[in-house]
């Protein structure tokens, strides 16, 4: 039985991993890799779903009642457009919930941090469970958190990349400061970079590139969901320090003390 | 600088070929083993040099591909509206001096060509005219956009330039993303192949980008027509257009094309052939000076080209496609821009993809974002 639960807004996680949808070759693919993940949260990106078609290639892989949708902003590119968008899915998808992405940069999709302020406000003010992909910047996530937001999500580095915890320092800063889950998001790239983000005390992980794109996405679902179990287990035990690699003084500074 | 035109004319047309041509082995092998690429690095990889480079190149263009955009593919569908053109393009199956039946469509001949590329399955359109402003000016083009606004996520247009306020309004209408090839940034080659009409306006042609940058439209498509002059100087002036867009209209995402002139009513030998090797190093030349720019591949390449090129860096392409108004429906005999060359269905083209472990993608945009811009 797992007592490890991640709790975000009113819902439990067993699973720290989170996935994405894009870039598989197939839906079919995509639904064996995610339930593969045992990833209990699974994200869409509203641009690329036909919220009116009730058979969406895309939303009919995801009906698994294990899985919780959480449904993207992806493409907008300010404050007003991702309010519309967000109401857009909460009518048409059912949830509450959604995941905070402006990024006004095409080419590198790195978040506005002014327009995600303002538009998570505004969010939580109307009730969502506001999830915002975010620099990992620790002052803007505490400026999240005081407008209410469940959770932050910063980046590991630019998304898509795999380069892994580029971040790292801000990302210590982050988790030591917050009162919310952290959720690293982008730029993971391999089962180990996520078990390093757990092991550092992560919430959760959010992974797309990585099991989309690799030569056997079923295959690196499962790697990634026992680095996340393998990195959280590693957390809960206590690292042990690392060792300095000067030798102790063999003259000790305070024996004077004991003589 | 105010436009992309005081860039253009710092360089020099004859002095960018020799430097493109006098690249080395050694150029293309920096160019190769670099993360970032500069345009003195794409000039090394569309060069001469590059040559027995080529399978190196697309195995890395391949490879970055599909970190960026996965193992995806987007369609999209031609809509040809009108046939008529008050220019003289002398490659073009619509020039004025062309003795052709010319057709508009109307409102019911377009909602008739709609149904069929919906029940293609196809959601992105882009729509295509020749440049007739009495006939399809920018009323005409806002009508078509509102008609069949909620039929589809993405609407494109690749028409006759127009003004900022007039893209403006398109936007505000529905309009997603704009193409507009320069044909050659050769001006004195332009000159000879755009006579007579409003496009033999080389300046007013070269700053539509900058104005639909400023319009704040979500995507701009770049590209030159092959053909006309030399490729490889036209594409490194496309490579600096993008660069400089990129850098001055941030907010905005780029496509690139590939058209290569092909046979038409009263057709025009190119000047400067293009072979195949030649487009697989350009696209791959592309991919690897810019990771996330869109390319783009049309149904004027042949079948067993088009097969093996979806693997190299094209990320996006269209299928079944008809060069003439109302071509899927209504007047299937009328005369074409141009002949398309893969003439597979549909339905044939996304079963090559997914055999290929592609996944065509139908919808990427949500159209009832786009009046929401509010910003520029």
């Amino acid at each position: 039985m797992n007592n490890d639960i991640l709790k975000i807004a009113d819902k439990e996680f067993n699973s720290r991993l989170f996935t994405g949808t894009g870039k598989f070759s197939s839906s079919g693919l995509m639904e064996q890799a995610i339930n593969a993940s045992e990833s209990e949260l699974v994200t869409v990106a509203l641009k690329r779903v036909d919220v009116k078609d009730n058979q969406d290639d895309i939303l009919i892989h995801l009906k698994d009642a294990r899985i919780n949708l959480l449904p993207n902003t992806s493409g907008v590119r300010d404050a007003k457009e991702a309010v519309f968008a967000a109401q857009l899915a909460r009518e048409a998808l059912e949830t509450n919930w959604i995941k905070l992405e402006i990024h006004p940069d095409p080419k590198y999709l790195l978040p506005d941090p002014i327009e995600t302020l303002k538009a998570a406000e505004e969010l939580v003010k109307s009730g969502f469970v506001v999830m915002p992909y975010i620099h990992a910047d620790p002052v803007l996530c505490k400026r999240l958190e005081e407008v209410g937001t469940q959770c932050v999500m910063p980046l590991g580095a630019p998304i898509g990349t795999n380069k892994g915890l580029k971040t790292l320092d801000f990302l210590e800063i982050i988790i030591e400061q917050s009162n919310v889950p952290v959720v690293v998001d982008a730029g993971i790239g391999t089962p180990s970079h996520a078990a390093a983000a757990m092991e550092l005390g992560a919430d959760a992980v959010l992974v797309n590139t990585a099991i989309a794109v690799s030569q056997n996405p079923v295959a690196m679902g499962i790697a990634f969901k026992m680095a996340v179990e393998a990195g959280r287990m590693a957390y809960n035990a206590k690292l042990a320090p690392v060792q300095d690699k000067k030798a102790m003084a063999s003259s000790p500074l305070t024996n004077f003390l004991y003589e | 600088m105010s436009s992309f035109k005081d860039v253009l004319n710092q360089y020099d047309w004859d002095k960018t070929m020799l430097s493109i041509l006098s690249k080395t082995e050694e150029d293309v092998k920096q160019a190769l083993h670099k993360n970032k690429r500069t345009l003195e690095d794409f000039k090394a990889l569309i060069s001469p040099a590059a040559k027995s480079f080529l399978e190196e190149m697309a195995q890395l263009s391949s490879r970055i591909t599909k970190k960026r955009f996965g193992n995806t593919m987007q369609m999209y569908a031609p809509m040809y509206l009108s046939n008529e053109c008050q220019n003289i393009c002398t490659y073009c199956g619509f020039s004025l001096t062309n003795k052709i039946p010319r057709r508009t469509l109307t409102d019911e001949e377009i909602l008739k060509e709609v149904a069929f590329l919906k029940a293609k399955g196809y959601d992105h359109v882009l729509l295509v005219t020749g440049e007739a402003n009495r006939t399809v000016g920018v009323d005409y083009l806002n009508n078509a956009i509102q008609l069949i606004r909620s039929q589809f996520s993405n609407i494109s247009i690749e028409v006759q330039p127009l003004d900022q306020e007039e893209y403006e309004l398109l936007i505000q209408n529905g309009l997603y993303a704009v193409l507009v090839y320069q044909e050659t940034y050769h001006r004195e080659e332009y000159k000879k192949h755009h006579p007579k009409g409003k496009k033999s306006n080389f300046d007013y042609r070269l700053e539509t980008p900058d104005r639909l940058g400023k319009a704040g439209v979500h995507k701009i498509g770049l590209g030159a027509l092959f053909g006309l002059e030399d490729w490889r100087a036209d594409s490194f002036f496309t490579a600096l257009h993008l660069k400089y867009l990129q850098k001055t209209y941030w907010k905005t995402k780029y496509s690139i094309s590939f058209p290569r002139l092909r046979p038409f009513s009263g057709g025009l030998e190119p000047k400067v052939e293009m072979t195949d090797p030649d487009l697989v190093q350009l696209i791959c030349a592309y991919r690897l000076l810019d990771e996330d720019v869109e390319l783009s591949i049309s149904t004027r390449e042949r079948e067993v080209f088009r097969d093996h090129i979806v693997q190299l860096g094209i990320t996006s392409m269209s299928a079944e496609s008809k060069t003439n108004p109302g071509g899927y429906t209504i007047d299937k005999q009328s005369l074409e821009q141009f002949e398309i060359s893969d003439e597979r269905s549909t339905e044939t083209i996304a079963e090559m993809l997914k055999n290929q472990y592609l996944e065509p993608v139908w919808k990427d945009w949500e159209n009832d974002w786009v009046s929401m811009t509010g910003f520029k």
